[in-house]
């Protein structure tokens, strides 16, 4: 329990530290392009929202930083992002709302994916450490250096493109409503299938390399050596005594790997334009949208926190130490 | 206790490899696996490309030179573009900016997390814990979408100031690392022979603690690198640079993309400049590995010949050779550090110690 809550406070100060960067970066940039952009905005749209707008970025006002910066936490507390200039009304909140499910349901699934399988490869690698298998590793070397958008773009190319096996982009068909239908379901599949698979096969290789070589220390314990000496079977040591200890700090590399599973997938979404966030990101920054584009990273750190600590909940499912603290 | 060690390490061990400690040495400065050596090979093809490239290169490659989006022939090795550029010496020209702005911003990186993982290690008490958390921050908060707001508030950044933006948030896995490190070898006996005769402090950080920690240093260095390169390509991809500027990897992308050279079928446009990239990423993993394995000798499989490997990996043991004791040891990247860490973090008079053969 305290180890839990303990890591519930790092992400605490973790997102504070998050909504502090949003909050200073356009202050303390030089050039002020927040004003360049704004200044486009005159006669579009109406002077009100431009005058709010330049608030929430700290432009043209006598307010002192320390004003400025309760004002900004009452906004956050309100779950108030400010208004999207680039789609003009509509909150910030309201675009993020409607990315996010696909993003979270994508990333998520190719995510926990690639995680088992990895974990399972790098498993039965480091088992049979001499045997063929060994060649996967090279190979997932190269997979695990090729940028994830490419290794998009020749799904794209091969099997959009050429094959016309899959849809190359989009999160469903365009005739269809969103909806709990067969159809709609159907047509997000094939269409979130090529997506997934490039996060699968791009993030795949970290886990892999990650458990092989905590797998391979581990099966250098007494206590394996012990356990296959008394003669259990096979796959009881290999899963329940080796693999059990092994996964552990596999599980607490998470945060550093989700970083690359995230920054891959906002790509990844862009080459299939896949409706989920990190779609919503490449507009903003074309379009120059700041509130958007500050909204939708501090969307994507509370989310990579929160999986953060998903998986230290799992770790302390699987480590009996964490809990034995309290 | 010396003699079950002794056993097992000759039962684990190829027959006819006697395991006394001058051997081990011998095969451990001989058996670099190949794999490290294709790594630095495929390194060292690149930044030699970086140099002389872009006086390779047979054609301007802003200029038109050429029929328009042609397949690969013996004018255009690797075809035009939608605007009649030579597409080969676009990726000669580009290799230089690309890997100047990757290996810069792992050098700046790397020199951070320096500075505040040793820092960190060497102080202890409140110094290491505020800094500690600050390398955790930054280790959780996604750096890609960070590095995007970053950038799109430098619209006129050139190389240097990406360079520096990248390393800002790629700094702190090497900084845990070397925490973690350095916490282990502060108390060690030499260490504190140095203070006690008086050894100053910086000197004592420079000259017996950070060489000691050099194999790391190093790997870190390639690991920041590779983030660097994939984060950079990334961002001229998005266009969030000058894309019409200097000419890199991945603004080729860039143009290969909003050209729409995907669904006019030309895959000589997009398919080399991430071939490129993947490759020099290889390159970089792979002589991480090698360094890995030089700093954790567990992981070396080519210290055994492949016959006894498998004879041994089918019995389901690891073929390891204890002549040292036992040890925490390191994995690989992600593995690494939150091993070593979590140990640090949770017992703190409890000194991790590396089988760190390359520097014993």
């Amino acid at each position: 329990m305290r180890y839990l809550l303990r890591r519930l406070g790092f992400y605490v100060i973790t997102a504070w530290a998050a909504l502090t960067i949003n909050f200073f970066l356009p202050r303390l940039m030089p050039g002020s392009p927040v004003q360049a952009a704004l200044d486009k905005l005159h006669g579009t749209v109406s002077p009100g929202v431009v005058k709010a707008l330049a608030a929430q970025f700290g432009i043209n006002t006598k307010a002192s930083m320390l004003s400025q910066y309760g004002h900004f936490w009452s906004q956050m507390a309100h779950g108030d992002l400010g208004i999207s200039t680039s789609q003009y009304p509509t909150r910030v909140t309201t675009i993020i709302g409607h990315a996010l499910p696909w993003t979270i349901a994508l990333v998520g699934v190719a995510s926990i994916i690639s995680f088992a399988l990895g974990t399972l490869l790098g498993i039965l690698i480091a088992w049979r450490r001499g045997s063929r298998l060994e060649a996967l590793l090279p190979v997932t070397t190269f997979l695990s250096a090729v940028p994830y958008f490419w290794l998009g773009l020749i799904f794209v190319s091969v099997f959009g493109v050429t094959l016309h096996w899959l849809p190359i982009s989009g999160g469903y068909s365009s005739d269809l409503h969103v909806g709990f239908s067969w159809g709609f379901a159907r047509s997000a599949l094939s269409h979130g299938a090529m997506p997934a698979v490039t996060i699968v096969l791009a993030s795949v290789a970290g886990w892999m390399v990650g458990m092989r070589n905590m797998m391979v220390t581990t099966l250098g314990e007494d206590y394996v050596m012990v356990a296959q000496a008394k003669g259990l079977s096979t796959r009881r040591v290999a899963f329940t005594y080796a693999a059990r200890n092994a996964i552990l700090p596999n599980l607490a590399g998470f945060a550093l790997q989700l970083g690359f599973v995230v920054a891959g997938s906002l790509l990844t979404e862009i080459v299939f334009s896949y409706p989920g966030i990190g779609l919503s990101l490449l507009q903003a920054v074309q379009e120059n949208d700041y509130p958007l584009m500050q909204g939708v990273f501090l969307v994507i750190t509370v989310v990579v926190l929160l999986a953060n600590f998903v998986a230290d909940l799992l770790y302390v499912a699987l480590d009996p130490r964490t809990r034995q603290e309290a | 206790m010396t003699a079950p060690v002794g056993e097992r390490s000759t039962a684990a061990a190829p027959p006819g490899v006697p395991l006394s400690p001058g051997s081990r040495r011998r095969r451990r400065s001989t058996r670099l696996s190949p794999k490290t050596y294709a790594g630095f090979g495929l390194l060292g093809f690149f930044l030699l490309l970086a140099i002389i490239g872009p006086a390779l290169a047979p054609y301007n490659p802003s200029t038109s030179t050429g029929p328009t989006l042609a397949g690969p022939s013996w004018h255009h090795l690797l075809g035009t573009t939608q605007t009649d550029q030579d597409i080969f010496s676009e990726l000669l020209v580009g290799a230089r900016v690309t890997l100047l702005i990757g290996f810069l911003a792992g050098a700046i990186a790397t020199a951070l997390s320096v500075i505040v993982g040793v820092t960190a290690g060497y102080l202890g008490g409140w110094g290491d814990e505020g800094l500690s958390l600050f390398a955790n921050l930054f280790l959780v908060i996604p750096a890609l979408p960070l590095v995007i707001v970053l950038t799109s508030y430098l619209p006129h950044a050139g190389p240097a100031a990406i360079a520096v933006v990248i390393s800002v948030t790629g700094w702190a896995w090497g900084a845990k690392l070397l925490r973690a490190q350095t916490l282990s070898i502060r108390r060690r006996d030499y260490i504190e022979a140095a203070r006690i005769a008086g050894e100053r402090t910086w000197r004592i950080v420079c000259f017996e603690i950070l060489p000691n920690e050099l194999a790391i240093v190093a790997s870190s260095f390639l690991f920041t690198v590779l983030f660097a390169i994939l984060t950079q390509v990334a961002l001229d991809f998005l266009g969030l640079v000058n894309v019409s500027g200097a000419w890199t990897w991945g603004t080729m992308l860039y143009w290969a993309q909003s050209d729409s050279a995907l669904n006019v079928g030309a895959w000589w446009w997009f398919v080399p400049p991430g071939l490129c990239v993947a490759l020099v990423g290889t390159g970089l993993a792979l002589a991480n590995f090698g360094l890995d394995e030089l700093i954790n000798p567990r992981l070396r499989t080519a210290g055994l010949s492949r016959k006894s490997d498998a004879k041994l990996a089918r019995l389901g043991f690891t073929p390891v050779h204890r002549a040292l004791p036992a040890a925490p040891t390191h994995a690989r990247m992600g593995a690494t550090f939150t091993a070593v860490q979590r140990r640090a973090d949770d017992d703190p008079a409890a000194t991790p110690v590396h089988s760190n053969g390359s520097t014993r």
